[in-house]
């Protein structure tokens, strides 16, 4: 039953677009995602989604950190905040990322249609993906192994880095594969943000969206192969790195 | 607002009360975005209220003019549709849901008119008055992707227009869009986002339709429009589908009527019958044209926007490789 439910919802939707994609000849598929402006746009996606999940994986470990061991006002609070950006539908927070990095920026930061704001704009749709993945590992985690650790004379960041960290890096290893994979298919925050200038701000969703508007059906799902294998080769190397993780600990 | 609730609720089957088929039935309605509120809001409680509209219900579909066509082909129900662009009537027609005369109807089967236009700031500061003043003043513009808005494509043909019109040659109009084009910082997604961007702060002018510089203005929005010396006429066609009810082609004829057009008018758009088209509120530019003075839709979609080999796309890579050194 799970695997007839997963098929009809996961991978007959896949095999479609694999199927798209090369419909009409793997040297059409070949020119559209060599192209030019394909690879411009692959190439800004693929860097920004990097750069978002790297201050992701620090910041959502902090943030998670502070969310689990810290007690202060307003932690509840914060603690629900955390999830709207994946409650907000995402044209709604690019129209309100603009407002706020426009040129009429109430906070005096303009970097509205600038790659910049490609890296902003997924930053605040990504958020949850680290936190949620790195918060329940550590509340799971033993004070007592800690403490263990000091009594034998380790110091704070000996304690992290041997102690808390190698229990925490599968948790934040999938948090940030995920992250990474809704980076790399973001379209409707992007689309009011980035500017959409081909070669300069256009990401590959708009360059999908366009493809699909001239017709270019083989050219959109072959692109949009390229999305797919670039993160399942990132689930990949994490499912890789987990198991080798696991292995070290034995 | 009469909410039409009742006869909502029934749906067609007990609609059929009145005269022999002269009244009632459903008009499933799929258009382009823009002139949403003009037809929930204006022209369906005004058909509504004439003895070939009364008991008529509607259900209404609203889209970026491509999507819409896609999604009538693939079998969406319609029986009268509006799209922005002529190629997206085409492809209804290549799917035979659409009758290949389509365009043999009254008005040539457009619906109403608009014209390109340049939104600028209030006062217009910059002093913009034609498709010139964008490439020799130094302005940033405003104006979104044509790749992903169909609609956007009138504007592109406005300018290359506006420079044939001038007697210049093809390649000399093919290197001012370049020009415009590198004037862009930001080419937003529809024209919806392009309104605002513009409207956050973004850009000193705005190639726009008349109709959404005018309701752009009708909003509050401080900002002021030109209509170029020389600009394009933007027609959107409107078709019943081959297989549509009666009340499908009685609202046509009623947004063909004089009332219909009127209400057009009243909200931004030019009328089709020229009779009706007030000169003072919608002069008539001295140079303007048509895309068929062009070479018409079928001919320059693959040549000009075909996005891996078409005029358009060749431009945006040209650029792309020049900021990219």
């Amino acid at each position: 039953m799970v695997m007839l439910y997963l098929s009809a919802i996961v991978l007959l939707p896949l095999a479609a677009i694999l199927a798209e994609s090369t419909s009409e000849g793997t040297g059409t598929f070949w020119s559209q995602v060599t192209g030019p402006q394909a690879v411009a746009a692959l190439k800004l996606t693929v860097i920004c989604s990097l750069i978002v999940v790297v201050i992701n994986a620090v910041t959502g470990t902090l943030i998670a950190w502070v969310l689990v061991r810290d007690e202060f006002r307003g932690k509840k609070l914060l603690n629900a905040i955390i999830d709207l950006p994946f409650a907000l539908p995402t044209i709604v927070a690019g129209i309100t990322l603009l407002t706020l990095y426009g040129n009429e920026s109430p906070v005096g930061i303009d970097v509205a249609f600038t790659r910049v704001a490609v890296v902003f704009a997924l930053l605040f749709v990504t958020l949850p993906f680290v936190v949620r993945a790195v918060q329940p590992v550590l509340l799971e985690l033993d004070h007592e192994v800690e403490e263990a650790a000091a009594s034998l004379g380790a110091s704070g960041p000996t304690i992290f880095r041997r102690v808390v960290f190698p229990n925490l890096l599968p948790g934040l290893l999938a948090g940030v594969a995920l992250a990474f994979a809704r980076a790399l298919g973001e379209f409707g925050s992007l689309v009011l943000i980035s500017g959409n200038i081909p070669f300069q701000t256009e990401v590959a969703s708009v360059l999908i969206r366009g493809q699909i508007e001239n017709n270019n059906m083989a050219g959109a799902a072959a692109v949009s192969v390229v999305l797919l294998v670039a993160s399942l080769v990132l689930v990949g190397c994490v499912t890789l790195l987990q198991r080798w993780g696991s292995r070290r600990d034995r | 607002m009469l909410v039409a609730a009742g006869c909502g609720d029934d749906d067609s089957t007990t609609t059929s009360g009145g005269g022999s088929g002269e009244s009632g039935g459903k008009v499933d309605l799929v258009a382009y975005s823009t002139p949403e509120t003009v037809y929930v809001e204006e022209l369906e409680p005004a058909f509504e209220k004439t003895s070939g509209g009364s008991g008529v219900s509607f259900s209404n579909s609203f889209g970026a003019s491509g999507d819409q066509s896609r999604a009538v082909e693939a079998g969406q129900p319609a029986s009268l549709v509006h799209l922005s662009l002529e190629p997206d009537m085409t492809r209804l027609v290549d799917a035979g849901i659409v009758s290949a005369d389509w365009n043999k109807q009254k008005y040539n089967g457009i619906g109403q008119n608009s014209v390109v236009s340049l939104v600028t700031r209030a006062g217009n500061p910059e002093g913009i008055e034609s498709f010139d003043d964008l490439l020799t003043k130094d302005v940033s513009v405003v104006t979104p992707n044509p790749f992903t808005s169909g609609g956007a494509r009138w504007n592109i043909m406005a300018i290359y227009g506006s420079q044939i019109e001038a007697g210049k040659s093809e390649q000399e109009a093919l290197d001012a869009v370049k020009t415009v084009l590198s004037k862009t910082e930001v080419q937003p997604g529809s024209a919806a986002d392009a309104l605002t961007a513009f409207t956050q702060g973004q850009g000193d002018v705005l190639i726009s339709y008349e109709n959404e510089a005018i309701r752009a203005q009708n909003e509050g929005e401080d900002v002021d429009y030109v209509v170029p010396p020389s600009t394009i006429l933007i027609e959107t066609p409107i078709a019943v589908t081959e297989d549509a009810p009666e009340s499908a082609q009685a609202f046509l004829d009623f947004l063909w009527s004089g009332e219909g057009q009127q209400i057009w008018a009243d909200n931004g758009y030019r009328p089709v019958n020229p009779d009706l088209v007030d000169a003072k509120k919608y002069p008539t530019p001295s140079g303007l044209f048509t895309i068929d003075d062009l070479g018409g839709w079928e001919k320059i979609q693959t040549e000009f926007f075909d996005d891996q080999n078409g005029k358009i796309a060749v431009i945006e890579q040209e650029l792309g490789v020049s900021t990219a050194g």
